[in-house]
């Protein structure tokens, strides 16, 4: 049903997105799809990496590691934004259409009172694909 | 592997040009173990997300808040105090201004010349982020927009009318007059020459070539060193890991100061304007409340802008500022004296560069009132702005050689300011010169440019247009300086959560209210530059970092 999941992955955050990539590892593994990790950076020096090719290796790395843990095929993508708060939405619905994803996977928050302002990046990302998007809440809520 | 981020050692290449080793690596990243984001605070209280660095926001902020409260709460106290702090550092570190200024234009000229030039901005095969014309507007538009909406006419003309007055001595031998040099007494077309020197003096290779420094050494350090975006980043090569400690905080802390009260100067003066502009041209009431409801409604969209970010907000709001600007200056060169504009666009340039040695003069200057009140006033107000300009300028210049990012930030904004002051100030003397309108010059100076553009057809349309200009370059500024500020409180992340970018906008339409109540514009004034005084001295030793920076860094072929 799925071939490529696209997964956006933020790096400084693993513990975070811990959930979400079980669930990845389990969809993959089902439809044998192969899964496409996505990484936005800034173009200044940030936490994971200091240039944009340097967070490329570390989210190759990263993927080789997901790799071996659900044995389905992966690649990766590389955003580099001057602005990647602002532009994180817009940037992965590019995304998904560029690389043809039919699944995308990415963990969320559980919904707040400030959404209403600033919306939700899961959300978002929804309302303005046709890739199916499944929003993985934390768990323990 | 060229692009090997960690190869850190610069490799030692014997074809370097003039003895200096070229490493082959695409960019020469610090060797330093800090993380950027290691000393931040992250947190969701009340559901909102934070991540700061905890000693600079907090120092920073509470020192604000306490300011704005004291301002307000104080107001007739604070402004004799806001107005002998004003004469005092003019009149005693005048000096210090302008020889600092002296030293930044300097460098950042020598720099396009040398081999340092073909340095790139993040790496060898780094490509730009922004077309030119996207890049180019924000650069203005963040530089100087509203300045130039404000002075463009009442400069000109301020010193045309003084240099005519000619000089006017004390009883103590004190000069009391206000014009550049030795004046021009009864001289009408060296009055017109000296005027338009001193403006163009105010307006270019000086303020950009802070700008210039600033925006360099950032982005040299963040781009090709590795290290975060902040102020603190350029000391590396003095502070080595130091500047990760106090020396660093206070850098840093300096900064936010430098950005907020230099952009809440602009702020003032912009709302001011804008004030007046409204009243002139719909008689709504220019008192406290429209600033103040001014201010308010300007600062909601800068929120909706910094929302947007960078790309879809400011850089927009900069396009449709530079389209309505070149209307409007097209609309003055067509309507106004055109042929004396046009001859005076070289007149002006060739009288600038004449004049260019002596008024940048720090030293033994009699015309103590102009080269006080005004030059070091502004070399201030510039340098308390450098940060802000330069650190925003850097984080849209990744891709540009250094060449083309000084031949950019130095020559073409010079240019543009030359023709500008050029347009406005010829049209605005020829006016007085030609046609005996005194009116003009008798206007209050934020009134300036609406009244000589009533003189011109169409008044409606371009006061209008001169309006929204007014207060879009408000919103740019607003809105970029809050990124720049977040992102130095941040210890140099520009991925920090949204809320933290509407904190900031909001002190700053707060600060800028407070201010223009509590002291007026006076009270803005002071606060820049009393912050770009210790900012000047950052500035020196940042212009050793940067040619030390640039030294080992690769250069482009």
């Amino acid at each position: 049903m799925f071939h490529k999941i696209l997964v956006p992955v933020d790096l400084a955050h693993l513990d975070l997105i811990e959930p979400s990539l079980q669930a990845v590892a389990d969809l993959a593994r089902h439809y044998d799809a192969e899964v496409c990790y996505v990484g936005v950076t800034a173009n200044t020096p940030g936490t994971v990496a200091r240039t944009p090719q340097e967070f490329t290796q570390k989210l190759e790395a990263f993927a080789k590691e997901r790799a071996e843990v659900h044995g389905q095929p992966v690649s990766t993508h590389t955003i580099v934004s001057p602005d990647p708060i602002a532009d994180l939405d817009d940037d992965l619905i590019k995304a998904i259409d560029e690389l043809s994803a039919d699944l995308v996977v990415m963990p969320t928050h559980p919904p707040k009172n400030v959404d209403a302002i600033i919306p939700s990046h899961g959300g978002k990302v929804a309302t303005h694909t046709k890739a199916s998007v499944f929003l993985v809440r934390p768990t323990g809520n | 592997m060229a692009n090997d981020p960690h190869d850190e050692k610069p490799k030692e290449s014997s074809s370097g040009s003039e003895g200096i080793p070229a490493p082959q690596g695409a960019v020469n990243l610090i060797d330093t173990d800090y993380v950027i984001g290691q000393d931040n605070i992250t947190a969701s209280p009340l559901g909102i997300d934070v991540d700061l660095h905890g000693k600079v926001f907090i120092f920073s902020s509470i020192v604000i808040l306490l300011f704005v409260i004291l301002t307000l709460a104080l107001q007739d106290q604070m402004e004799p105090i806001f107005n002998s702090m004003f004469s005092f550092l003019t009149t005693n570190l005048g000096w210090f201004f302008l020889l600092g200024a002296n030293v930044f234009a300097l460098l950042a000229l020598v720099l396009i010349f040398t081999p340092l030039g073909k340095v790139r901005i993040g790496g060898a095969d780094a490509k730009p982020d922004f077309g030119y014309l996207g890049w180019f507007s924000m650069l203005f538009a963040a530089g100087m927009g509203i300045g130039l909406m404000f002075y463009g006419v009442s400069e000109p003309l301020g010193h045309f009318g003084t240099a005519m007055g000619g000089i006017s001595m004390g009883e103590d031998g004190i000069r009391t007059d206000w014009a550049p040099l030795g004046a021009a007494a009864g001289d009408q077309a060296g009055a017109i020459e000296l005027g338009m020197a001193a403006t163009i003096f105010h307006w270019g290779f000086h303020p950009w070539g802070a700008y210039a420094i600033v925006g360099l050494s950032l982005a040299i350090f963040a781009f090709n060193k590795g290290l975060p975006l902040t102020m603190r980043s350029i000391f590396y090569p003095i502070l080595g890991e130091r500047i990760w400690g106090w020396p660093g905080h206070v850098i840093d802390i300096l900064a936010v100061f430098a950005t907020l009260f230099g952009l809440t100067t602009s702020l003032g003066i912009g709302a001011t304007q804008a004030a007046g502009g409204l009243n002139y041209l719909f008689g709504i009431p220019a008192g406290e409340t429209t600033l103040v409801l001014l201010i308010l409604g300007i600062t909601l969209v800068a929120l909706g802008s910094i929302m947007l970010g960078v790309d879809k907000g400011v850089q927009r709001l900069s396009q449709l500022n530079m389209v309505l600007a070149a209307l409007l200056l097209l609309f003055v060169i067509i309507v106004g004296p055109t042929l004396m504009i046009a001859t005076g666009i070289f007149e002006n340039l060739v009288g600038y560069v004449t004049h260019l040695p002596a008024l940048s003069m720090p030293f033994g200057r009699e015309d103590a009132n102009f080269s006080q009140g005004w030059t070091a006033f502004y070399w201030a107000w510039w340098i308390a702005w450098s940060p802000f300009v330069g650190m925003f300028i850097a984080r849209v210049s990744r891709g540009r050689t250094v060449r083309e990012f000084l031949i950019s930030v130095l020559l073409v904004p010079t240019l543009a300011s030359v023709v500008w002051m050029t347009a406005f100030g010829t049209t605005a003397i020829e006016q007085v010169v030609n046609q005996g309108i005194t009116e003009v010059q008798d206007a209050a100076l934020e009134l300036q440019l609406f009244t000589m553009l009533e003189y011109l057809p169409l008044t409606a349309i371009t006061s209008f247009i001169g309006i929204v200009l007014v207060i879009v370059f408000f919103i740019t500024s607003s809105d970029s300086g809050s990124l720049v500020i977040d992102s130095i409180t941040a210890g140099g992340k520009v991925d920090a959560p949204k809320p933290q970018r509407i904190f900031w906008a909001l002190i700053e339409g707060a600060l800028a209210i407070a201010l223009l109540l509590g002291g007026g514009l006076a009270a803005l004034q002071t606060a820049a530059l009393t912050t770009g005084l210790p900012f000047t001295l950052v500035l020196l030793v940042g212009c050793y970092a940067i040619v030390k920076g640039l030294m080992s860094e690769p250069r482009a072929v």
